[in-house]
């Protein structure tokens, strides 16, 4: 079974994962129409630009923008889960000793007492997110059952892996399950709104470009996001 | 019954048909047969497969559902922070359906549409600026207009609006030679206190061609003689085309393209027509935003800009000051408290945030910023159509407080509104919630302040 995970499984879950985005990179950016969506993408593209970057970049530091700034603790939920979910993964040492068997190479590395924390925080912060999906109305009127295994499908490796690190129970259980879980997220990421990790660029970069050609750009220093 | 003889899928191109749905007082047999009214599924989904684009589909799709654009929404805020009011909530309940389950849209859930389209957003834009992910509500709702617009499924008064536009290029029905005599009248009136003063018509090459809201010529003409007055102290060669004067787009509020189209392309005639340096649009803000910012792209033009450069009336102004074409006398600068309203249309959604900023520092002593100010403004309540809609008037007053409590913290009494909806909103907040503010646009403030040389004031 574990050598099946780590195998085929894993090869073909990231074929799906990478060609997976490719096409929604493909098919987002050919979908654009400078007619319908009224920005002339290819006319004053230097101020699109400059405005794409903006769009990004401000919505990536906390509490830049008023939005952020307008939900402090939605702000503070929102980047313990994304900040570990993202380097928790990449640099943790376990992953790192398989890539290097794998490739004879590997990436920069984190203690695993950071790991710990770092997984500590995905796992408090979706369940607060969870809480305030189904405590506060405004957020409630618009969730649905997908909101809720999207949650759950980001949460289990964290937990999983945990498990599995701390030994708590069955070490041969858990890590199967981690990489199962693992893999079910990766493939999940192109079809599901966990796509966003590659459209939330593509989206604030469309949006930015909409405000720094058409909507202000040409006449300011750039919307106060 | 599936289209009435008012209420239909037909686009207002005869007067005759003008005529019997203005008879229609109050749209009482328009909503009747609203009522009854059917959906073509063919034309919807045809519409559909051509023009909702990876977008619009992306928005949809990708978002989180993490309800962040709520507090952003004046209404979601002014209605006791109902969650029905919550931006996400609005449009995946009307356009997120509508595009999953085309086939099934039936009476009920496109007037249900329409009512959350034009009764609970006024397409200010301002939810777009909130999402993390940059989805753009107000676009979306726009697009939604249109698309229930091109099935009939649109308010009365708006179904008249496009219908103008489309008979008369202007939002009122106002003629090329009711707007010329307007002018002349004007020109004649002013030129009894400002001796030589003319408002040229049709002038070939002038630096600015100067362009209105209908409104003015037809129950405001006092507002085109005051721009010729300050037209002619800051010494400005301008002139005001016979045809193509009018900048608003009541179409852009309904979601009828075509008309909109149409209405620009007027304009844009006028300017290759008399060949001015540039343009200058009214205190308007929809007007602006209709031909200045979204026209160029419904008439399709490649560069996205309009074919001469096009200027906001507070940008003129700002100018005027700058480079001294216009004077304020220090003694006549605004005393009292005075503050500012941010219109959406052509601070947030055309950047000119700086320049209203610099008009007041020219102008007033003690200006105040309402809170959030400049981009983040909120709509004064009116804005998208809202006011002039009849069947929203009660969701429109609740909406209004929004602006009110902004209004109140200030400690102003004197609100600058140089836009007419914005104007419009806040005349009618005063009738209504009775603050004890006044309001008023640019102009007549400015002519009361400005120094005018010797040689234009007329003999005693």
């Amino acid at each position: 079974m574990y050598d099946f995970v780590t195998g085929p499984l894993l090869w073909l879950t990231f074929i799906i994962f990478v060609v997976g985005l490719l096409v929604r990179l493909v098919v987002y950016v050919r979908g654009l129409d400078w007619k319908a969506d009224r920005v002339t993408y290819r006319v004053n593209t230097s101020y699109g630009i400059k405005g794409a970057v903006r769009s990004i970049i401000f919505w990536l530091i906390p509490y830049k923008t008023f939005g952020w700034r307008t939900n402090p603790v939605m702000t503070v939920l929102f980047f313990v889960m994304h900040i570990g979910l993202l380097i928790t993964p990449v640099f943790l040492k376990a992953h790192n000793y398989m890539f290097y068997d794998a490739f004879g190479f590997s990436l920069p590395t984190i203690p695993d007492g950071v790991a710990d924390l770092l997984t500590i925080g995905v796992m408090a912060a979706v369940a607060f997110i969870l809480l305030r999906r189904l405590a506060l109305p405004e957020v409630r009127i618009i969730t649905d059952w997908k909101d809720i295994v999207l949650l759950v499908i980001t949460a289990a490796p964290f937990v999983t892996g945990f498990l599995a690190y701390h030994e708590a129970g069955t070490y041969d259980f858990w890590i199967v399950a981690h990489i199962l879980s693992g893999e079910i997220m990766l493939i999940a990421v192109p079809f599901t709104k966990l796509s966003h990790s590659l459209l939330f660029f593509l989206s604030r970069a469309q949006l930015g470009m909409d405000f720094g050609i058409k909507r202000g750009g040409m006449k300011n220093k750039g919307f106060a996001w | 019954m599936p289209e009435g003889t008012l209420c239909n899928r037909k686009m207002v191109n005869e007067q005759e048909f003008l005529s019997a749905l203005l008879a229609d007082k109050q749209g009482k047999q328009y909503y009747a047969e609203l009522n009854e009214l059917d959906v073509d599924h063919k034309k919807l989904v045809d519409t559909l497969s051509k023009t909702l684009k990876s977008r619009t589909k992306t928005w949809l799709e990708i978002c989180a559902h993490c309800g962040m654009c709520a507090d952003s929404c004046f209404f979601y805020l002014a209605n006791k922070k109902d969650p029905e009011q919550v931006p996400s909530y609005k449009i995946q309940s009307t356009l997120g359906r509508l595009v999953k389950a085309p086939h099934k849209a039936d009476n009920a859930f496109m007037q249900y549409c329409m009512d959350t389209a034009w009764g609970k957003c006024t397409c200010c834009n301002r939810c777009g600026t909130y999402c993390p992910f940059g989805i753009d509500m107000g676009v979306m709702f726009s697009y939604l207009r249109g698309l229930l617009f091109s099935q009939g499924f649109v308010p009365w008064e708006l179904k008249i609006g496009s219908g103008m536009h489309r008979i008369f290029r202007a939002q009122m029905d106002v003629t090329p030679e009711d707007w010329v005599e307007t002018c002349e009248w004007m020109a004649e009136e002013s030129a009894e206190e400002y001796p030589g003063l003319e408002i040229p018509i049709d002038k070939e090459g002038a630096d600015i061609m100067y362009t209105v809201n209908a409104r003015e010529p037809k129950h405001y003409p006092q507002d085109i003689a005051e721009a010729a007055m300050l037209f002619h102290i800051a010494g400005e060669n301008w002139t005001v085309p016979s045809e193509g004067w009018e900048e608003t787009s009541l179409a852009m509020f309904a979601g009828d393209w075509e008309a909109c189209k149409m209405q620009v392309e007027s304009v844009y005639a006028a300017m290759d027509r008399l060949k001015p340096k540039r343009m200058v649009v009214t205190e308007c803000g929809h007007a602006y935003r209709a031909t200045v910012i979204e026209g160029p792209y419904w008439a399709g033009l490649p560069s996205g800009k309009t074919p001469v450069e096009s200027l906001h009336y507070v940008e003129w102004v700002a100018e005027a000051l700058r480079t001294g074409k216009l004077k304020i006398d220090p003694a006549k600068k605004i005393k009292e408290p005075v503050t500012y309203q941010d219109s959406c249309n052509y601070i947030r959604n055309a950047g000119l945030r700086d320049i209203p900023r610099e008009i007041m520092s020219y102008i007033a002593e003690d200006f105040r910023e309402m809170k959030p100010c400049k981009e983040h403004n909120f709509c004064c309540g009116g804005g998208g159509g809202m006011n002039g809609l009849g069947r929203y008037r009660e969701q429109r007053n609740i909406g209004l407080k929004v602006k009110r409590d902004q209004i109140l913290a200030t400690g102003a009494k004197l609100v600058i509104s140089p836009c007419h909806n914005c104007w419009d909103a806040i005349r009618d907040m005063e009738e209504v919630y009775r603050i004890g503010i006044r309001w008023s646009f640019l102009k007549p403030l400015l002519l009361d302040m400005v120094i005018v040389p010797d040689h234009l004031r007329a003999e005693e």
